[in-house]
């Protein structure tokens, strides 16, 4: 018989491995007398092993594509980098300087994609109410959705990239309201840009790029907006217009 | 922060969240969270245990769904029964019979539990993951390991058990 105590921390300590030799030897011996406990121990033991049989074979199945694309960082590109890289891509695969040890960069919520791309994939297909405000009365759009954002905004001017202006209309973010500007190219193509009031201090960041259900969204933060440019489009093309609402809204 | 690193970490992350969730969507979902929310902090990384840093990042994704109204619960025993049971005999009933079990744990006991047990993390790591004290970390283990032993040898399985074998 063991005078010495052992505290049920121990007992758990030692069914998991972690004492070192003299603390296990004396809790070896008290539970050679105390066999209510033994059992407990051993019990407690196999538990652990049920759980590595039944949850082990998830470590050795495929890891689905959409998480190892969520821990790639995205481009750290400083932006107007990126912008004069797209200009010079002609039709071909952009390419992406990823890099592993970039310093540390302001960085929009993916919150913030993933809201544009939700937002384009409820409007995008309507057909009678696209917008709540018509291209046609856009000096009204201009003036009620920078009003309501509290600051002033434009719609970027696409034509050169084959989209005009069909509307835009107001919706509820996380953080107050959002301004969604629609556009449509010749074959009904459309594409969305949302626009959200940020932080108050001046920030920019990388063109970021996620995938949202089909949807591709170039996001990124600029002064005190988010902006978020979604479309059911290759990236490429996709980031050929990310760069001129960019250059537009940075004359 | 390496890219290789994070990536290594994603079968560990899937299985305690596969644990933890008891669904293989939803444990996914967490995963990707957890990603992308460690690659959006990544500044406040500082080099140290990443594995127990990712799993921090975890709990607190998985507390805030708990708390939201639109968490999808763990899945119940009519879920977990319409899985074939005639030829699981065994080994698969025993398993069947520690997931059932492990959902009727507090969430509280089931994290420590794994963390400890699954996923061998020391009970200073847990205690660091689940932002708790170390005393903490050892009583919701003590008492989600009781309760667990309760649930497997107890009666509390006993009808469910007859009604699976019959």
């Amino acid at each position: 018989m063991i005078s010495q105590s052992i505290s049920e921390q121990e007992l758990h300590a030692y069914a998991d491995g972690r004492l070192d030799a003299t603390r296990r030897a004396a809790v070896k011996a008290w539970l050679a007398d105390h066999p209510e406990m033994r059992q407990a121990v051993a019990e407690w033991r196999i538990q652990g092993e049920q759980l590595h049989c039944a949850f082990d074979p998830v470590l050795d199945e495929a890891v689905p594509a959409r998480l190892t694309e969520a821990a790639k960082p995205a481009s750290r590109l400083p932006l107007r980098m990126a912008a004069a890289v797209a200009w010079l891509a002609v039709g071909g695969v952009v390419g992406y300087a990823v890099r592993d040890s970039a310093p540390p960069a302001p960085q929009p919520s993916a919150s913030l994609a993933r809201q544009a791309a939700l937002a384009h994939a409820v409007f995008s297909p309507e057909v009678r109410h696209p917008v709540e405000v018509d291209a046609a009365e856009e000096t009204h759009l201009v003036a009620w959705l920078s009003k309501r954002l509290g600051a002033e905004l434009k719609p970027p001017r696409l034509s050169a990239q084959g989209f005009e202006l069909v509307g835009g209309r107001l919706l509820p973010g996380e953080a107050g309201p959002v301004a969604q500007f629609m556009y449509q190219d010749a074959r009904g193509q459309r594409l969305t840009l949302y626009v959200r009031r940020d932080a108050q201090d001046s920030r920019e960041t990388a063109f970021l790029y996620a995938q949202e259900g089909g949807i591709g969204v170039f996001y990124w933060l600029d002064g005190r907006f988010g902006y978020a440019l979604s479309a059911e489009m290759e990236k490429s093309d996709l980031l050929r217009v990310a760069t001129a609402v960019y250059q537009q809204l940075n004359p | 922060m390496n890219r290789q690193a994070i990536v290594a970490e994603i079968p560990r992350l899937r299985r305690y969240a596969r644990a933890l969730t008891g669904d293989a969507v939803r444990a996914d979902d967490l995963v990707q969270d957890t990603l992308e929310r460690a690659l959006g902090k990544w500044s406040l990384w500082r080099p140290g245990n990443l594995r127990a840093w990712l799993f921090s990042i975890m709990h607190n994704l998985f507390v805030n769904q708990a708390r939201s109204p639109r968490t999808v619960e763990y899945p119940g025993d009519e879920a977990l029964q319409e899985l074939p049971t005639r030829e699981y005999q065994g080994d698969a009933l025993e398993l069947r019979d520690l997931t059932r079990s492990l959902a009727k744990l507090s969430e509280e006991q089931r994290e420590v539990l794994l963390l400890v047990c699954l996923e061998n993390l020391s009970y200073e790591d847990a205690a660091k993951v689940l932002a708790v004290p170390l005393g903490t970390v050892m009583s919701r283990l003590s008492r989600g390991r009781e309760r667990l032993r309760a649930l497997l040898t107890g009666s509390e399985l006993a009808e469910t058990h007859l009604k699976v074998v019959k």
